[in-house]
């Protein structure tokens, strides 16, 4: 039987910050699941603990970045003991090289039960098609 | 013994231990051992928790992305806390040929001995932007109590 012998008695998230000291964090690079179909690609990114507004997603020189921020909690750090701590500081990281035939402009995302899903259409000129015999 | 936290990084490996595992599970059965820890079965994953407390509550998270709230069961036994679920693939999905798989699936069990009492049936649990939060308030006697010093 697993058994826990005593909480640590450190304080809270090592991640949360108070405004005067300068954030120093540290991201945990999070599980994907990449997917490629004919006229694009699916990418699924596991954020656990992420919101839609504590996500950024930006797209630059053909690089797709992908951040979330764990938002401040609820418990102030000095009233809360840990017994067992297997959760990173939950902020996340991750960057993707784009292949050149996605259409920067039409990507899309949502996210839902910490689980973002991106969208990554191809250009109409990359798309395969078929051509009409006449 | 401490809890477990191995986190497969690639299911896609052949384990040439795949028969013991099941040799092993054979046993288990014949003998209905509980089992009170995650064991490295192929097809299972673990997913990350965190146990804290405060004066009132014990709380534990545990990181389940991308799931609906009726694949996971919480239990608790005695003074064992045990949460388990399948996580599959959403076939619908899965049409296209996948370049890059890190995400695990399949079923997970966590269950360990709660470190203090607790009411039992005030427990509650909520499901949020991937995260499962469970808060056990603490029995009466396990709260930190002010101890009055009279003059005598």
């Amino acid at each position: 039987m697993t058994q826990i012998l005593h909480p640590t008695q450190r304080d809270g998230v090592p991640a949360t910050q108070t405004a005067a000291q300068p954030r120093a964090l540290h991201y945990s690079k999070p599980p994907v699941h990449l997917q490629q179909t004919a006229d694009g690609y699916t990418l699924e990114v596991e954020l656990p603990g992420i919101t839609k507004s504590s996500l950024e997603l930006t797209v630059e020189d053909g690089q797709l970045t992908i951040l979330g921020h764990r938002s401040a909690d609820d418990e102030s750090p000095k009233t809360v003991r840990y017994w067992h701590q297997e959760r990173g500081p939950g902020n996340f990281k991750r960057v993707f090289d784009l292949d050149p035939a996605i259409d920067a402009s039409s990507i899309s995302a949502s996210i839902e039960q910490g689980l973002l899903t991106i969208r990554l259409p191809k250009a109409e000129a990359h798309q395969p098609r078929k051509i009409e015999v006449k | 013994m401490k809890l477990i936290n191995y986190r497969p990084l690639n299911q896609d490996i052949y384990s040439p231990f795949d028969r013991l595992h099941s040799l092993r599970d054979l046993f288990d059965s014949a003998f209905a051992l509980a089992s009170q820890e995650s064991r490295l079965r192929p097809g299972t994953w673990n997913p990350a928790l965190d146990i804290y407390e405060n004066d009132s509550s014990l709380f534990v998270e545990v990181e389940l992305p991308g799931m609906k709230k009726e694949d996971f069961d919480i239990s608790l036994e005695d003074d064992v806390l045990t949460v388990s679920g399948q996580r599959s693939q959403e076939n619908e999905n899965r049409s296209g040929e996948s370049f890059r798989s890190e995400r695990v699936f399949g079923q997970f069990r966590r269950s360990f001995t709660l470190p203090v009492a607790v009411q039992a049936e005030a427990v509650k649990a909520a499901y949020q932007d991937g995260v499962l939060r469970i808060e056990l308030p603490k029995a009466e006697e396990a709260k930190p109590r002010k101890i009055e010093v009279g003059i005598a």
